[in-house]
């Protein structure tokens, strides 16, 4: 068990690090770890690898948006019946219950403003039992995912030291 | 009538110097050549000394330190390693643990007193043995001992002279770490002779195998040690120049008659960020730990899978591999590694005369370069003809 969440840890930080690398960290055999990954990936623990990718620098228009979502929930279902209905759209990136004033949060990522308004007022409005909306843009993304998007610092260290 | 004093003239300039040199005029090198983290100092303690000085905390503090900073170490040092020194009149913060040594070496040593000190060892330990106005005497070490004195050579050097053992666990350049029972052997030998014990544990917190002895903390060696230790390395704060010494009273009181004189107080920016990293430190210094200990078992395995021959170095973020199979000298090796593949490493003559046939390879770099460092060092090795790697 330790071992996983030292696996997972390392592979949260880096996805592509291979099994031979991560048994060299932790001075394990690769097929060790690859038997723990390949258990996590089945189990479901782990749930894809990605990129934590900077669409401004690639030149690339993405419009996010956080939807703070009033919901009125129903007994038995509470509120998992309408998160799943939001959740379904391929629109949503993430969707959360929340503390709060707000029920449910939603990140929504889409090409236009437009495109993402049109979606709120359209599809997340309108589902039953959703009392209201709160659309907020994302103007600026500065870290995500422990990234920082700011230019990184040189390395200031003088290369021979005692 | 003009000319260096005598005992500054003796001493010639760190091999590591000319090695610089030769790196300064070079582009696109990776440096396993530095001894400070890759890791900036974490932003919570950054953030507390920009705070300080927007109070406009600007001024000189006690030549002690400030008494906020001495309690924290006196805490963290008791909760540590159970060792108890009192905060107004054990514990000197310094101008780094460069400035503790220089003070414990002038406390103690008379002209022509002997101080014993264990090589390869940290590049200053000689040099600042002899500015004292003392005879530095060299143990060699060696890897078979993981590189730890043989106490028989210990007791061989002992005379009336000596002073003092100069001792520094985990240590740089090796990496080698010691056991609680080596130390209290050490200590035996210490008290026997009267002679004091100098403890650069400036590493402590960077042990991955077993855990860290403080000297201090063996039976009948605190009256006797003197315990220096800092910042710079635990909370990745080379640049800030603060440290400290812990002593028996009459040490610390000479060390604080000298400090006062000399600098009268470490920066109090550094104190404060020093002080936040006491009070809130500890996750930064495991989380770098955790990473330091990727790093050094992937290191030390990519060098042995490269024919160099490295130990497990138990401590610090330092591997120290033999080039010996390759034919070259230490030097000569990290010169064509430097010309041909552009990484540098420092050879292990730099450390002491028994240091030659290894290199000294930090690893607080990241992961990828390491990766790529080590690539190009097998690569060097192959093309040499002493050597076969054994992949
Ligand atoms: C063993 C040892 N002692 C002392 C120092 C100097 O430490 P400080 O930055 O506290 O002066 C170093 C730095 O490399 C070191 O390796």
């Amino acid at each position: 068990m330790k071992d996983l969440h030292e696996i997972l840890t390392i592979l949260e930080s880096d996805g592509r690090l291979t099994a031979e690398q991560i048994g060299d960290m932790l001075d394990r055999p690769a097929a060790d770890i690859e038997k723990v990954i390949g258990e996590a990936e089945a189990d479901g623990i782990i749930r894809r690898y990605k990129a934590v990718v900077d669409w401004d620098r690639a030149g690339q228009e993405r419009v996010f948006a956080f939807i703070d979502v009033k919901v009125t929930p129903t007994r038995g279902a509470g509120f998992d019946d309408v998160a799943e209905r939001i959740y379904k759209f391929p629109e949503v990136v993430s969707l959360y219950l929340m503390s709060g004033e707000y029920d449910l949060r939603v990140i929504i990522q889409g090409s236009t403003m437009q495109e993402v308004a049109s979606f709120v007022s359209n599809k997340l409005a309108t589902i039953d039992r959703v009392r209201s909306t709160a659309s907020h843009f994302v103007l600026k993304r500065y870290k995500e995912d422990r990234e920082i998007f700011a230019e990184k610092d040189a390395d200031h260290r003088l290369a021979v030291t005692p | 009538m003009r000319g260096i004093a005598s005992n500054v003239a003796s001493v010639s300039a760190s091999g590591i110097r000319r090695f610089f040199d030769i790196v300064a005029d070079m582009k696109d090198v990776i440096s396993l050549g530095v001894c400070e983290p890759d890791f900036v100092t974490p932003w919570r303690l950054r953030e507390a000394c920009v705070f300080s000085l927007e109070r406009g905390r600007t001024n000189y503090t006690s030549n002690w330190g400030l008494l906020s900073l001495r309690k924290l170490i006196s805490g963290h040092l008791k909760s540590l390693y159970g060792v108890d020194y009192q905060p107004e009149d054990q514990i000197l913060v310094t101008v780094g643990v460069s400035e503790a040594l220089d003070l414990a070496l002038r406390a103690v040593v008379d002209p022509g007193d002997e101080v014993i000190v264990f090589e390869p060892c940290y590049v200053s330990y000689a040099p600042c043995v002899t500015f004292a106005g003392g005879t530095p005497v060299r143990i060699p070490t060696f890897a078979e001992d993981g590189f730890l004195p043989r106490l028989d050579d210990v007791r061989a050097a002992l005379t009336p002279r000596t002073k003092a053992i100069l001792l520094s666990y985990p240590n740089n350049p090796t990496g080698a770490t010691a056991g609680r029972e080596f130390l209290k052997e050490l200590v035996e030998i210490a008290r026997d002779a009267d002679c004091y014990v100098i403890s650069d544990e400036i590493y402590d917190r960077l042990t991955y195998v077993g855990t860290h002895t403080c000297v201090s903390s063996l039976e009948g060696a605190a009256e006797r040690t003197i315990l220096l230790n800092g910042f710079s390395k635990a909370y990745a704060m080379t640049g800030w120049r603060i440290g400290y010494a812990a002593a028996p009273p009459d040490v610390a009181e000479a060390m604080m008659k000298i400090h006062q004189y000399v600098a009268l107080c470490a920066p109090i920016t550094a104190q404060e960020a020093a002080v936040e990293a006491l009070n809130a430190g500890e996750q930064s210094v495991r989380e770098m730990k955790t990473e330091y200990n990727r790093r050094r078992r992937l290191i030390v395995k990519r060098f042995n899978e490269a024919g160099l021959k490295c130990g497990d170095p138990g401590g610090a973020f330092y591997a120290f591999p033999s080039v010996k199979e390759t034919g070259l000298t230490s030097e000569e090796f990290a010169e064509r590694l430097l010309y041909e593949k552009k990484v540098v490493v420092v050879p292990g003559g730099a450390f002491g005369e028994c240091g030659e046939g290894y290199v000294r390879a930090a690893y607080a770099t990241s992961l990828d370069r390491i990766e790529e460092a080590m690539a190009r060092v097998a690569e060097l090795v192959a093309s040499l003809p002493g050597t076969a790697g054994d992949t």
